[in-house]
């Protein structure tokens, strides 16, 4: 698969690879120096009560961020089969 | 035998670097401030093989650019002091991000020793590292520590000592290739920089480029009071901006973030780290609390649960030692009153300055005690789920899910006080939310103002004591966030920051941890108390006491006293005497308070009060509040003519209140709501204008001031035309 998507659509458990990064200025470098750079894998591990911030595993470390945030990064959603029970 | 080697301590927030620094230095420790910023600088000593070590803590830090205050006290340190060496502590758990910061040292050039910590989870989760190799990669020393447990740090001592000793101060940055699109261009910036010893005393010349195309505005400036080359290189970093934009849709700072990452990880599948995936792991444990912790519904009311019983704990533990501090300065006073001539210096000392500062001495072991809760559970990780979890409400006013432990920590349960809350909004990396935090931060409930609506509540709304609280409690929470909003709206106004956070693993604390940093905050409380306070408790006694009654009139009350002493004599009836007397001295008392400096203030601006339902007495009181809340109960008690009230004790002066015609209800509720948002006390204006500027502390007196008496006067005004 292909197709790339906004961070945000990820839904709990599923693991994705990190395509793009668009953000510059201080969003742009809080997130690359954390880590979240083309070719880092992620997997979104849980939301907030509200639904924002989202709450992330990458390299491992868990990182939160919103997700007006999180739009500004485009990934490639991984399927695993035994990754897809909640 | 005596020279002094400094070490930097530097690192990640959350790599334990905290941690060594106490199991280094124990209690030989001393905190300041970086001179002009807010950020917090710790040193310590150690002796190590017969050398003197002074080891100084460097703010936790992700990166080294010119974002944000800390990470530029962390570059400007290395760059200004040149230590011996710097040991980076890494949470070797999270290695591969940990090493972004230390190949940024790398590229600096600083004689560099790596301590990979908290090496016992890794091990527990059946991972190995292969140190030497990653050692002999780097080509630095790399050490395998515990800092709980104090493993590796005699060995860590040794290698940064030995590695200091062969490199004698010389830096040697590592060089990493950019990529065909950075490299000529850094290349050529290189040489002109080389060539023309542009800042090459501080900088290596490839790092003075590097930053050149991050666009990092600290260096750019240095740049141009320099030298001209200055402008030619932000041509160039400008030109290849341009370029990166157009061909690659990026920032240079960008491509350089993946190349450096890329750099990390290339090193890392040179089979440095190798896992044994079925092992169950601390992330994993962390995971699955956090799946009820963070729920959607458990969460919110796990939180509730959490913050009550902090509060709970804390009233119930603190009563006890309050008690003991207060019956000290009771003991203090009379003891002070007993050797003293009465005149005016015993007054001075007992009225004024034992009072004053026994007053707010006497919070001490109550916040100590909310200090210790709140370092457990910020040593946990439980903090930074609540900052998780609030975050979405908080941004809705123009706030942080950060700005939650300020509120808490100055009333937002009642009881706080808004001193500590106000340096815990350090913690708040952004300047514009962090000074919405700390400007509103004061509308909160503190321990200070409880008396007084307790007073309040028993005089007018009797047996409904606990519901007041909550309304009042309520009340300051939309007040905050309502005027957080306005403030992020007009004069604040600004993007929010960034909420990219690290959610670290639940830990359990050390205790030598949490009892260092709830003593660090407390002593700072105590020293505030020692200083500003006890300069305002003379002030506040001196407006009170200046002018004293004129002669005439206090020979008036000699001679009442006098007739009620030679009927006292004459006959054997005693109690109805006494009480005669105690009316007298009472009565010249709220004499001497009207005839004083803050008297004829209060009475002068009684027609402007009146608005709100305050007389003069009232005024006189609340003009005491603005140095501290603390003295509001006890004034009204001197103005009503009642002598000595005990804050604790305030049911005579409810009685008397509730008698009295020119209160009622309504002036009792407009009263509540000015003292509940009017102007911070001293100690919190001076702490304020520390974190911020004194143009902002001096708004804050001026604004919540307006806005306290704007409210109050509109609900007596329309209260009056209902009823």
């Amino acid at each position: 698969m292909q197709t790339s998507i906004g961070l945000r659509r990820l839904r709990i458990n599923q693991q994705a690879r990190i395509v793009a990064v668009h953000a510059n200025g201080e969003l742009g470098r809080r997130i690359r120096e954390m880590g979240l750079v083309p070719g880092t894998l992620i997997r979104v591990i849980g939301r907030a009560p509200l639904r924002d911030p989202v709450a992330l595993r990458l390299l491992d470390f868990t990182l939160t961020l919103r997700n007006n945030e999180a739009d500004n990064i485009l990934v490639e959603p991984i399927e695993e089969s035994s990754e897809n029970k909640p | 035998m005596t020279k002094r080697i400094t070490f930097a301590l530097a690192g990640n927030p959350n790599s334990g670097k905290s941690t060594f620094f106490n199991a280094l230095t124990g209690a030989r420790q001393h905190v300041a401030n970086y001179p002009g910023v807010t950020v917090e600088k710790k040193e310590g000593y150690l002796a190590f093989q017969g050398k003197n070590l002074h080891i100084v803590d460097l703010p936790g830090t992700y990166s080294l650019t010119a974002y944000s205050q800390e990470e530029l006290v962390a570059r400007n340190f290395l760059v200004n002091e040149r230590p011996q060496v710097v040991v980076d502590v890494l949470n070797a758990g999270a290695l591969e991000r940990n090493l972004y910061l230390a190949v940024q040292f790398m590229e600096l050039g600083v004689p560099l020793v790596l301590a990979l910590n908290m090496m016992d989870e890794v091990r527990k989760q059946g991972r190995r590292i292969d140190t030497k190799r990653l050692s002999s990669l780097l080509g630095v020393p790399v050490v395998e520590t515990v800092a709980r447990t104090g493993e590796g740090k005699e060995a860590l001592l040794e290698a940064a000592l030995d590695h200091a000793g062969r490199l004698e101060g010389r830096w040697n940055p590592l060089r990493i290739s950019y990529g065909p699109d950075l490299d000529p261009v850094l290349q050529e910036m290189e040489a002109l920089i080389t060539r023309e010893n542009f800042l090459t005393d501080l900088f290596p010349a490839r790092w003075t480029a590097l930053k050149y195309l991050e666009d990092d505005e600290e260096i750019r400036g240095m740049g141009l009071k320099a030298h001209s080359l200055s402008k030619k290189l932000e041509e160039m970093a400008a030109r290849i901006s341009d370029h990166c934009q157009s061909t690659l849709k990026t920032s240079p700072d960008s491509i350089i973030a993946d190349y450096r990452y890329g750099y990390i990880s290339s090193l890392l599948r040179q089979d440095v780290i190798q896992r044994d995936e079925t092992r169950l792991r601390r992330m994993d444990m962390s995971d699955q609390a956090d799946k009820i912790i963070t729920h959607r519904l458990l969460g919110p009311m796990i939180m509730i649960g959490v913050l009550y019983g902090l509060y709970k704990l804390t009233f119930t533990l603190g009563e006890t030692p309050m008690g003991w501090v207060e019956s000290f300065f009771g003991w203090l006073g009379e003891t002070a009153g007993a050797a003293l001539p009465d005149g005016l210096v015993r007054s001075l000392v007992v009225s004024g300055i034992i009072d004053g500062v026994g007053g707010i001495l006497s919070f001490v072991p109550l916040i100590a005690i909310i200090f210790i809760l709140l370092s457990i559970l910020e040593d946990s990780g439980y903090i930074a789920r609540m900052a998780y979890m609030l975050d979405r409400v908080f941004r809705t006013f123009g706030l942080h899910g950060c700005s939650v432990m300020p509120f808490i920590v100055s009333g937002g349960i009642a009881g706080g006080c808004a001193v500590p809350g106000i340096m815990g909004a350090r913690a708040l990396r952004s300047p514009k939310e962090k000074l919405a935090t700390l400007l509103t931060a004061p509308f909160m409930p503190c321990g200070a103002k409880i008396p007084v609506f307790l007073m309040l509540a028993a005089a007018f709304f009797p047996d409904k004591g606990a519901s007041v609280m909550f309304w009042i409690t309520l009340g300051a929470w939309a007040m905050a966030l309502l005027v957080a909003k306005a403030l992020r709206l007009t004069m604040i106004r600004g993007q929010s920051t960034p909420f990219v956070m690290e959610l670290p693993p639940y830990r359990l604390p050390t205790l030598n941890g949490v009892l260092i940093h709830a003593w660090e905050r407390t002593w700072m409380y105590i020293r505030k108390a020692g200083t500003v306070i006890l300069a305002l408790a003379i002030l506040i006694w001196a407006a009170m006491t200046f002018p004293s009654l004129p002669e005439e009139q206090t020979a008036l009350f000699q001679s009442d006293r006098a007739a009620v002493l030679t009927r006292l004599a004459a006959t054997a009836q005693t109690s109805a005497e006494i009480d005669a007397l105690a009316e007298i001295d009472a009565r010249e008392a709220e004499a001497a308070l009207r005839y004083s400096l803050a008297g004829r203030l209060g009475t002068a601006l009684e027609p402007l009060s009146a608005l709100a339902g305050f007389d003069w007495r009232t005024n006189i009181a609340l003009i005491g509040g603005f140095a501290a809340k603390e003295v509001i109960v006890s004034t009204m008690g001197t103005a009503y003519s009642l002598g000595e009230v005990d804050p604790e004790e305030t049911a005579t002066l409810s009685e008397w209140l509730r008698e009295d015609p020119t209160w009622s209800p309504l002036a009792a509720l407009s009263m509540i709501i000015f003292v509940l948002l009017y102007a911070p006390c001293f100690v919190t204006i001076v702490v304020m204008a520390r974190e911020s500027s004194w143009g902002w502390a001096l708004f804050a007196m001026g604004f919540n001031t307006l806005l306290a008496f704007g409210l109050a006067t509109a609900v007596f005004q329309v209260g009056r035309l209902l009823s």
